[in-house]
C-alpha cells in the first residue's frame, strides 16, 4: 500500500455527497460498477434538471481509500455541468487531481464508468437512448 | 497488533546480545584464540538452549539467517540428497511462499515432482489426502505447524505418524508455532523444522534448521557452499550476537510461554468478543479453536480491507494512535490478488477484501485491545455507510445475483 496524496486522504476522511437518491426519482441517473469479487464497487447518483444540468450528486463506493476519493471528487466535479460535458468527463482529470498513483488509475476509470452508467441511466428513463445501444 | 509479521525485540534479549556487537566479537570458526573459542561456547550453549525447547539434540541445530532460507534449504536440500530415492514432495496449498516456491523452483527445474493438497474450510489438511497421496516416489512431507495468515494449527502428530508409517520425511515450517505452542519432534514425528527469531521477540536476520540426526539419520545437500560450517550444511560465518539473541528469546518463550499465550488468548477473546457484540455480519475466518492464540482474522462483510487499514493505521486519522494490522485484500497486496490462504478456505474473493488480521503479542495490553475494538467499531460503521453493498444487502438484494456476470 503506497501513502497517500492529502487530497485521496481529505475525500477518505471527509467525503463529500455520500448517499443515495429516491433511485425511482424521474430526475434521478444511477450508475453501479465494479463487482464485490474485483474489491471495488461504485454507486453513483445524478440529479439532473429538465434541460439537461447536474444539479446534485450522491455516492458510495465500497473499495479503497483512492476508490472512495474517485467517486466524491466526481460528486463535486460534476455539479452545476451539463449532462453532455459530464459524460464527457475523462479518468485523466481524476488521477491528476488526486495525484493518484499507476496501482490507482484503474479507481479512476471505474469513477468515469460510473458516470457514464448514471448519464446513460438518465438517459434511458428520459426516452433517449442510451449511447453505445441502437 | 501484526506480531504475525514480525514482533518487538524483547529488552532482555537485546542485554543478552550486547555483549556479543561489543567486546565479545570473536568468529565461532576461530579455533586458535580465546576471542573464537568464547564466541562458539556462546553459539553452543545456544544450540542447547534451541534444541532443549523442540526436544532435539544440540548438534542437530544448524544456524542460519532465518525461516525463509530454512525452508529453502530444508525442501531443496533433502530433494536433492534423496534424489535417488524418489523425487516426490507433498505439500498444501496455504503454505507460506517460502514452502510453495521453494516447491515450484524445484518442478521448473525438473527436480521435484509435487503435490499441493487442498484444506478444508477451517484451513486444516485431511491426513487421509495424505497418506493417499502417497507413493513409492514420495520423499517428503511439507507442511506448516500453523498458518500464517489464519492461525490454523494443522494435525502435526498424525502427519508425523504417517510419514513414519510410509518411511517418508516430514518436514515442519513451525515458524508461527515455535515458542508459542509446545513442539516436541519426536513426540510430533519430525524430521526437518524451520524457525526464526524475529516472531518470538528475538532479532531479525537468524533463524535455525533442526535436522533430526537418528531414526532416521538425515541428510541434506547444503545449498550455500564454502568454509563447511554447521557440519557441511551451510557455510558462513555465524551471525553470534543473533544467535545469542535467538537463544534468549528462546529462552524467554520456554519459562513464559503458558502465561504468556494465556494473556494473549484472552486479549484475543476480548477483541473478538467487542467486535462481534457491536457489529453485524461479521466472519471469522480460520479454525474456531485450533488455532494460534494471538490470530484473529476477521472479514468484514461490505468493507475493503485497504479502506479500512487506512482508518487504522494513521494516514487518515493523524491524531489517533496507529494500529499496525494487514489484510487479504488484493490492494494490498503485491499480486492485486486477494488472499489465496482465505481462496483456498473456500472464502469468496468478495469477503477475502474484506478480510483484517490481528496479530497480537507478548508486549499488547488490555488497553490498547479496548482502544483498537473502538477505533474498528467505529472505522467499519463509519465505511459501512459509505458501502453501496452494505445498503443493498439491508434492502435485500442479493449482491451475488445482482452482480453475476461483472468482471473485474
Amino acid at each position: 500500500m503506497a501513502s497517500y496524496s492529502d487530497k485521496v486522504l481529505d475525500h477518505y476522511s471527509n467525503p463529500r455527497n455520500v448517499g443515495s437518491f429516491e433511485k425511482d426519482d424521474e430526475s434521478v441517473g444511477t450508475g453501479i460498477v465494479g463487482a464485490p469479487e474485483c474489491g471495488d464497487v461504485m454507486k453513483l447518483q445524478l440529479k439532473i434538471s429538465d434541460d439537461g444540468v447536474v444539479e446534485d450528486a450522491k455516492f458510495k463506493t465500497f473499495g479503497c481509500g483512492s476508490a472512495i476519493a474517485s467517486s466524491s471528487y466526481v460528486t463535486e466535479l460534476v455539479k452545476g455541468k451539463d449532462v453532455e460535458e459530464v459524460a464527457a468527463i475523462s479518468n485523466e482529470t481524476i488521477v491528476e487531481e488526486l495525484s493518484l498513483p499507476p496501482v490507482k488509475i484503474h479507481c479512476s476509470v471505474l469513477a468515469e464508468d460510473a458516470i457514464k452508467a448514471a448519464v446513460s441511466d438518465w438517459k434511458s428513463r428520459n426516452g433517449e437512448k442510451p449511447s453505445g445501444e441502437s | 497488533m501484526d506480531n504475525h509479521a514480525t514482533s518487538p525485540l524483547d529488552p532482555r534479549v537485546l542485554d543478552a546480545m550486547m555483549p556479543y556487537l561489543t567486546d565479545s566479537f570473536g568468529n565461532a570458526a576461530s579455533r586458535n584464540h580465546p576471542f573464537g573459542w568464547e564466541a562458539e561456547q556462546a553459539v553452543d550453549q545456544a544450540r542447547e538452549t534451541a534444541a532443549g525447547l523442540i526436544g532435539g539434540k544440540a548438534k542437530e541445530i544448524v544456524w542460519l539467517s532465518g525461516a525463509t532460507e530454512s525452508d529453502n534449504v530444508a525442501i531443496k536440500g533433502a530433494a536433492e540428497f534423496y534424489r535417488d530415492k524418489g523425487n516426490h514432495i507433498i505439500t498444501c496449498v496455504t503454505e507460506h511462499k517460502a514452502v510453495l516456491d521453494t516447491c515450484k523452483a524445484l518442478e521448473r527445474a525438473g527436480k521435484a515432482r509435487v503435490t499441493y493438497l487442498g484444506v478444508d474450510e477451517t484451513g486444516q489438511v485431511d491426513p487421509q489426502a495424505i497418506r493417499d497421496a502417497i507413493t513409492e516416489d514420495t520423499i517428503l512431507l511439507s507442511f506448516m505447524i500453523a498458518n500464517n495468515e489464519i492461525g490454523t494449527i494443522h494435525p502435526v502428530r498424525e502427519i508425523g505418524k504417517i510419514a513414519k508409517e510410509k518411511g517418508v520425511l516430514f518436514h515442519c515450517d513451525a515458524t508461527q508455532g515455535f515458542g508459542k505452542i509446545p513442539i516436541d519432534v519426536n513426540d510430533l514425528g519430525i524430521d526437518l523444522l524451520s524457525a526464526t527469531a524475529h516472531k518470538i521477540y528475538g532479532p531479525k536476520g537468524v533463524g535455525l534448521l533442526w535436522v533430526r540426526s537418528r531414526g532416521p539419520r538425515v541428510r541434506i545437500t547444503s545449498q550455500m557452499d564454502g568454509g563447511g560450517h554447521e557440519r557441511g550444511m551451510r557455510s558462513g560465518t555465524l551471525n553470534v550476537p543473533g544467535i545469542v539473541g535467538f537463544a534468549k528469546a528462546i529462552e524467554i518463550a520456554r519459562d513464559e510461554m503458558e502465561a504468556d499465550e494465556k494473556r494473549v488468548f484472552a486479549l484475543r477473546e476480548r477483541l473478538h468478543k467487542r467486535l462481534a457484540d457491536e457489529l453485524d455480519e461479521i466472519y471469522l475466518n480460520g479454525h474456531p479453536n485450533e488455532r494460534l492464540a494471538g490470530n484473529l482474522n476477521i472479514s468484514f462483510a461490505y468493507i475493503e480491507g485497504e479502506s479500512m487499514l487506512m482508518g487504522l493505521n494513521g494516514s487518515a486519522h493523524p491524531d489517533q494512535p496507529a494500529v499496525a494490522v494487514s489484510s487479504g485484500s488484493a490492494c494490498t497486496s503485491a499480486t492485486l490478488e486477494p488472499s489465496y490462504v482465505l481462496k483456498a478456505l473456500g472464502v469468496g474473493d468478495e469477503l477475502a477484501h474484506t478480510s483484517i488480521r490481528f496479530g497480537l503479542g507478548r508486549f499488547n495490553t488490555d488497553e490498547e485491545i479496548d482502544q483498537v475494538a473502538d477505533l474498528v467499531i467505529s472505522e467499519v460503521k463509519r465505511l459501512r455507510e459509505l458501502s453501496p453493498l452494505y445498503e443493498m444487502a439491508k434492502e435485500g438484494i442479493d449482491l451475488k445475483d445482482y452482480f453475476a456476470g461483472a468482471s473485474h
